[in-house]
């Protein structure tokens, strides 16, 4: 048997003397451990989750949406009662003749209405759009088609249901040919879409969009029923909001030339409006940018965190080695008489930390090879706990619930590596404490 | 002249103890020839232990020169001690000291694991730690561990580890202190048929029943050596 393997027999041999202590002190680099390798998990996972939700936004895209500017800002006062904010046809005009790298400026305006079929009603988004707007959000027909220019051109009343929508007024039925009511206005119902699952909240900037309860109308339709004013009820006073267009969605020919574009386009905006608290421009590829950087700041942390953990369980080494050294002080002497060096009597100690915390290091990444399952219940928890069952109701615990940790290839060797170090660098003062013992007083040691 | 196992010329160790300097070797002179037999005696406190781990190599003395295998101790650094006991000297104590985790056979192998060169065991090693078990007539516990041993062979198990790596010289430190009178003539049977194998055996007794044994007998007082050969009266 070669010389090492027998010193790591050896080693194991004094370690397993002392069962509870050895399992107890290897627990600390075991979870040192495993919590490196799920810190870094959960951390790419998060930062994978949210560069992911932004490429669905389009890494070409820009959108600029309008936004409600605090309060006092507003021009609507008391007397007027009229809130006037946001993009207008003014900007729309603006962008598509002088921004050359924009491809499309598609323009959107959502309003909320009650939409009916009979006694049937559904508090709907009703969505004034152009026919781009189906492929942008990737929309596919179910029934019928989607908008066409002509309906846009001829400002047709007719209009196309989302899935759920076409559920919720109609049933069974199939609604195509059939016409739904919006204020005291019918539109032929042309085209029913597809299921299209909700995009999540992107950042601060971007809020989250559900297309389930979407009626999507002409643009050119939509303005002329209903106009850029739109009332409604909150806080126990009427208001009345002037909002020409909730957003556009300009699609840059390249890549490059999003950032360019972005700062051009506030810019440019910069002319139709007094402030820049009515509106924002959300770039994705922006956001990636931050998202990326988001990741680094993640898996720093998380992973500083980790290795505090893994310091402790050194630290609990260290105090052990320490004991155990001057528990076997006669055992040291006896090597040394019988012509042990002091070279020797670091090693036996140092091997005998460095099984211990590599043992403790390859429990760890078996159990960071868990980590998914073990979020899993984590979430389960949280959402029972924490959201009280509904956590997909909630923005954020949708978010928590559809995280899922990415393990990091690289962290099991380094995680193992970085234990097997702790030991070393934990280990080496008490095995040299231990060799530096006289033999003489050692062998006196009772 | 008989060739020298070991000489100590004018050998004096002194423990400095900050208030007080304690005089524990004040002087010794003595040769061992090759297969020698020497029982140090006297009172406790004279300075027996201390020439022991002198000639143990455990410890380099304050002045004076300790010559073994040609070399002096004195001027060696603390890896070409351990080098001299793991290779030359042969330990057996009073209180047998071994490694209580450890079997039988793996207490006898203990020293091979340091000789130099550090290489790891052979069959030859195993077959070698076989025969030594059997010669203190311990080949039917080679895998007891020390708490399953009486006093008696556990002292037999030091012997032959002391033996493993071929000594020249023996070390006992009351080899027989822990041990009723019957085992004490058992273990004194083994280091007779060494001796009368040829080997060099010094050791340190309080027993006169002992020592008388022995080729020689010094007695020591007050770290010096205060007489030799002769009987108590
Ligand atoms: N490490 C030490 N420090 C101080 N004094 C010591 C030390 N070792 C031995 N001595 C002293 O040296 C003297 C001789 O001790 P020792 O050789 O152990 O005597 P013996 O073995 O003959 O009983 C004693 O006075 C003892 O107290
Ligand atoms: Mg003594």
């Amino acid at each position: 048997m070669p010389g090492f393997l027998r010193t790591i027999q050896l080693a194991l041999k004094s370690l397993m003397l002392h069962k509870l202590r050895s399992g107890l002190t290897m627990l600390g680099i075991v979870f040192g451990v495993f919590s490196v390798i799920a810190m870094l998990a959960i951390g790419r996972g998060a930062s994978e989750q949210a560069q992911e939700q932004v490429l669905r936004l389009g890494a070409t895209n820009i959108i600029v949406r309008s936004v409600k500017p605090p309060q006092e800002s507003a021009k609507g006062t008391r007397s007027s009662r009229v809130l006037e904010y946001g993009l207008l046809y003014k900007d729309l005009r603006l962008l598509q003749e002088t921004l050359p790298t924009a491809q499309t400026v598609i323009p959107v305006r959502e309003i909320t209405k009650t939409v009916r079929n009979g006694y049937r009603t559904l508090n709907a988004r009703v969505v004034g759009c152009t026919p781009e707007y189906q492929e942008l959000n990737r929309l596919f027909p179910s029934h019928g088609r989607f908008l066409t220019q002509a309906d846009l051109d001829q400002r047709e009343t007719c209009c196309v249901l989302a899935a759920e929508t076409a559920v919720r007024l109609f049933g069974q039925e199939d609604p195509v040919g059939r016409a739904v009511q919006i204020q005291n206005h019918f539109y032929a119902v042309v085209g029913v879409m597809q299921p299209r699952e909700a995009t999540a909240a992107v950042g601060g900037s971007l809020s989250g969009q559900d297309y389930s309860h979407d009626v999507y109308l002409p643009l050119t339709t939509m303005r002329s029923r209903m106009g850029d004013l739109n009332l409604f009820f909150t806080k126990g006073s009427f208001t009345l909001e002037k909002i020409e267009l909730s957003q556009m969605t300009l699609q840059i020919r390249s890549q490059e030339d999003v950032l360019p574009s972005a700062e051009a386009i506030r810019e440019a905006l910069k002319k139709n409006h007094r402030t820049d608290a009515d509106y924002s421009v959300v770039v994705p590829l922006e956001l990636l940018k931050q998202a990326e950087q988001l990741r680094d700041i993640f898996s720093v942390v998380l992973g500083s965190i980790a290795a505090i953990s893994l310091i402790v369980g050194g630290i609990g080494i260290m105090n052990i080695m320490l004991a155990t050294v001057t528990e076997r002080t006669r055992e040291i002497g006896i090597r040394r008489a019988l012509g042990a060096r002091q070279r020797d009597i670091t090693w036996q100690f140092l091997t005998e930390t460095v099984v211990l915390s590599g043992t403790g290091g390859l429990i760890g990444v078996a159990l960071g090879l868990l980590t998914s399952p073990a979020f899993r219940i984590v979430q389960i928890v949280v959402d029972r706990f924490v959201f009280d069952g509904q956590g997909v109701a909630s923005p954020f615990g949708k978010m928590f619930a559809e995280m899922t940790p990415q393990p990091v290839p690289a962290s099991l060797p380094i995680a193992f590596c970085i234990a097997v170090g702790i030991g070393v660098i934990f280990g080496i003062y008490p095995a040299r404490a231990a060799a530096r013992l006289d033999p003489i007083e050692a062998l006196r040691h009772e | 002249m008989t060739e020298l196992a070991a000489k100590v010329v004018n050998l004096k160790k002194h423990y400095d103890l900050g208030s007080i300097v304690v005089q524990a070797l004040r002087g010794v002179s003595m040769e061992f020839p090759r297969g020698d037999f020497v029982a140090i005696m006297g009172s406790s406190g004279s300075g027996k232990s201390t020439l022991l781990n002198l000639l143990g190599a455990l410890d380099r003395p304050t002045s004076g020169d300790y010559i073994i295998g040609g070399r002096n101790v004195a001027h060696l650094s603390d890896d070409e001690l351990s080098g001299i006991r793991n290779e030359m000297i042969g330990f057996i104590f009073q209180s047998y000291n071994l490694i209580p985790q450890y079997t039988v056979v793996e207490n006898i192998e203990v020293p091979l694991h340091y000789r130099s060169g550090r290489s790891s065991l052979t069959s030859a090693d195993r077959d070698r730690i076989v025969s030594l078990a059997e010669l203190v007539g311990l080949s039917d516990r080679l895998d007891h561990r020390p708490f399953q041993l009486s006093g008696g062979q556990q002292q037999r198990v030091a012997i032959a580890r002391a033996l493993v790596n071929d000594p020249q010289i023996i070390l006992a430190d009351e080899p027989t202190g822990n041990l009723d009178s019957a085992t004490e003539q058992e273990i004194m049977q083994v280091l007779l048929q060494l001796n009368a194998e040829g080997r060099t055996i010094i050791m340190v007794t309080h027993e006169p029943s002992v020592a008388e044994q022995a080729r020689r007998q010094i007695y020591m007082k007050d770290g010096r050596i205060a007489g030799e050969g002769v009987f108590p009266g």
